[in-house]
């Protein structure tokens, strides 16, 4: 049997463990043996991307000592996944434990790329029709080129529509502590997106990332909008899992 | 220090934030330029190819700098072309006022330029009695309200129609109000037209600096380059020293992606390669040429192997058009000659980490601005790195101000976090204590305020997944 790590990401843990949970159940769906490891935190990436680097070093390696087997690890996140698969190898160059950092590095998946990709998953939709709308997540674009795995497996539910942002590559505006440090502007970003999202007429927003969840759900709530972000995880298990 | 003038950036954007006419040109101007550099490239993979040859390009040409800048001084030399080096921007504003007294100049007519805008040229030379006039329409127009440029391709994008006809009805002699761009195109041709054959002397900027012919490549598109450059008797150029090229054939794919990327335009209206002043029997051109290249810190930026891509830019302002903080804000708000993202690393490299960190953490690393630079200018690894030069010193780092960001709030609230996250079982306690208490928290607490300005305050989940999955059996080995 297929095994898996499952890292469940520091937003997920928190404030998204419905999403974890169903990222956790696809996974066991088609087949796969996942297991989590308990003591894990953050990936680092606030403090990498703040120029704390030492401090970001030594958190990633307390988390990259919790999956010693050479398997998947598999996160419910682009940009926590970016930072682990692309950014560690940065983080560690020139360290003592450079080459057993980049070996974990290259086991590090985003969820629904290993689900299209590693394990070509068959959704069958159990749902009744809905219209939803995609909002990709920065990093999951750029940094590991995620573009069309959610889509496919969107695609592959009979009931769904997709109905698309018409900046559906633009950054939400949350970056992490950018949201904190410049709150105007971040906020700006915020409303355009969630207006840009209400425009299509869908009744949900779909996405990879818990902090764009986050984001454009306090802001669609903070102008008391019915529609709301859900992680990509819980959308597909909801419409899919027997009940 | 930090703390003072990271709220530099933020107010000024938060007030641009506030001016619904200066966001709505922006948008409209950008999504214009977005879309007609898209159309330019039907075919990613053509895209890809010549933005690998470009960056390619522009590496070769960095890497062997020295070596071309001697050889573009003598070929450029020998051409007739005086060649003037300037360590810094009042060295190069004295040289240049030199060049002009010398000659009892008293006017000059300005092609568009941004190394001028970057040694305030025109503000130097009215001080010493000159006339500096702005020829190309965007920065004659800004220059009629006493402005700095808001873009560096298009500086008066910040402008609408009906705001620049106001503008120029009052301010243009025996000036009608219209709203015809075609006609307010020809007030502006009508006062320029007759300075360029007044003027003492013209001055333009440099796209590419060609070593083997000792060439200056300069891209317009409204003619006032080339009459700035051959109608007055006096030419001078100014760039920075890192536009050298080596051959011309360099410089076609350059031109190629600088047009595109820039205003979606597969050539610009004129592309002028200007190699000597009037030659004997030649009926046009000046008679008297000179260059003055400007270092201005970027020697500084070239020793690091990693920030030397900075110098990669050929400034196309793609960057810009595309960056969603530009977009909401525009370029004055970032209080620096180079605004948007390319402003963002290049102005704290000059200035200093330290006094520009404002500029440094006003962005949210999206990679907008990576994903279209001609040249692959990694700019948010370049900020992530800056980042850290403004709080740490890397080894052998000669980041201008390095180490002068930091503050000991911020040294502590990461020694705090590294803390919590290092240690599973302190980590166990904050997530029970957020999962069961999270909502208590005001929302006037720090960060919170700040966050729920147009957010509801995050509210953590009744339990952590670690909890749910340690409930529900899921192994752990």
């Amino acid at each position: 049997m297929k095994e898996v790590y499952f890292y469940a990401t520091c937003l997920v843990d928190l404030f998204f463990p419905d999403a974890g949970m169903a990222g956790i159940e696809l996974l066991e769906a088609a087949g796969v043996r996942v297991i989590f490891p308990q003591g894990q935190t953050c990936c680092g990436q606030p403090a990498f991307n703040c120029g704390y680097w030492e401090e970001a070093r030594e958190v990633a390696r307390t988390q990259v000592a919790l999956f010693p087997k050479d398997i998947p690890v598999i996160l419910p996140s682009g940009s926590c996944a970016g930072m682990m698969k692309n950014h560690y190898p940065e983080l560690f160059h020139g360290q003592a434990d450079e080459a057993q950092v980049r070996a974990f590095s290259s086991r590090v998946f985003e969820l629904t790329q290993f689900l299209v990709n590693e394990l070509d998953v068959k959704l069958t939709d159990l749902g009744e029709p809905v219209k939803v709308t995609w909002h990709s997540s920065c990093h999951a674009v750029r940094d590991l080129g995620l573009v069309g795995e959610p889509k496919q497996l969107i695609a592959q539910l009979a009931n769904v529509e997709l109905a698309p942002l018409t900046r559906e590559h633009e950054c939400c505006g949350f970056g992490g502590t950018f949201s904190v440090r410049q709150p105007e502007i971040s906020g700006a970003m915020s409303c355009d997106k969630a207006a840009d999202a209400e425009a299509t007429g869908a009744s949900v927003v779909l996405s990879t990332d818990g902090g764009c969840l986050l984001n454009v759900n306090g802001t669609l709530e903070a102008k008391k909008s019915p529609l709301r972000v859900q992680h990509i995880a819980e959308f597909l298990w909801e419409r899919t899992r027997a009940r | 220090m930090h703390a003072d003038t990271e709220i530099k950036f933020r107010d000024s954007a938060a007030k641009a934030l506030l001016d619904p006419q200066l966001r709505a040109n922006f948008r409209r101007a950008m999504d214009g330029l977005i879309f007609k550099r898209k159309a330019q490239f039907p075919n990613p993979r053509d895209l890809e190819d010549l933005r690998d040859l470009s960056t390619a390009i522009r590496s070769r040409s960095l890497l062997n700098l020295p070596a071309l800048l001697e050889q573009f001084e003598t070929q450029a030399t020998k051409n007739g072309i005086q060649v003037h080096w300037a360590e810094t921007c009042d060295q190069a504003n004295e040289l240049i006022l030199g060049i002009l007294r010398s000659k009892g100049a008293k006017t000059l007519v300005k092609g568009k330029s941004m190394v001028s805008e970057e040694m305030h040229l025109n503000a130097f030379l009215e001080e010493h009695g000159i006339e500096a006039l702005e020829s190309d329409l965007g920065e004659y127009i800004i220059q009629l309200d006493g402005e700095t440029p808001s873009h560096i391709i298009m500086p008066a994008i910040h402008k609408n129609k009906n705001q620049i006809a106001r503008q120029f009805s009052q301010k243009i002699k025996d000036a009608k109000y219209t709203e015809d761009v075609d006609e307010l195109t020809a007030m502006a041709r009508k006062v320029l037209r007759q300075k360029f054959l007044d003027a003492d002397a013209g001055l333009s900027g440099v796209n590419f600096a060609v070593a083997e012919t000792g060439t200056l490549c300069l891209v317009e598109n409204e003619g006032n380059g080339r009459m700035s450059t051959h109608v007055p008797p006096i030419h001078i150029a100014v760039m920075g020293l890192e536009k050298v090229v080596a051959t011309l054939e360099d410089v076609a794919p350059l031109y190629a992606i600088l047009t595109r990327s820039a205003t979606g335009q597969a050539v610009s209206t004129y592309f002028n390669l200007i190699t000597a002043p009037r030659g004997a029997g030649e009926k046009d051109g000046p008679q008297e040429m000179h260059l003055v290249i400007l270092d201005n810190g970027r020697s500084r930026i070239y020793a690091d192997p990693q920030l030397q891509a900075t110098l990669r830019c050929i400034r196309c302002g793609a960057c810009m058009n595309h960056c969603p903080v530009y977009t909401r804000v525009g370029g004055h708000a970032y209080e620096a000659v180079y605004p948007g993202p390319i402003g963002k690393i290049l102005t704290p490299q000059t200035e200093g980490v330290g006094v520009r960190h404002d500029l440094i953490h006003g962005s949210s690393l999206c990679g907008a601005c990576g994903e279209v630079c001609p040249v692959k200018i990694p700019i948010p690894e370049i900020l992530v790195r800056l980042r850290r030069e403004a709080t740490h010193e890397d080894v052998g780092s000669q980041v201008n101000g390095k180490g002068t960001g930091r503050t000991a709030t911020e040294d502590w609230a990461w020694r705090l976090w590294a803390l919590a996250n290092k240690r599973p079982a302190l980590y166990r306690v904050i997530t029970w204590f957020a999962t069961r208490f999270g909502n208590a928290l005001p929302a006037g607490a720090p960060l919170i305020k700040d966050w729920t300005r147009t957010r509801t305050k995050p509210v953590p989940a009744r339990r952590s997944l670690s909890e749910r999955v340690r409930a529900k059996g899921v192994p752990h080995v």
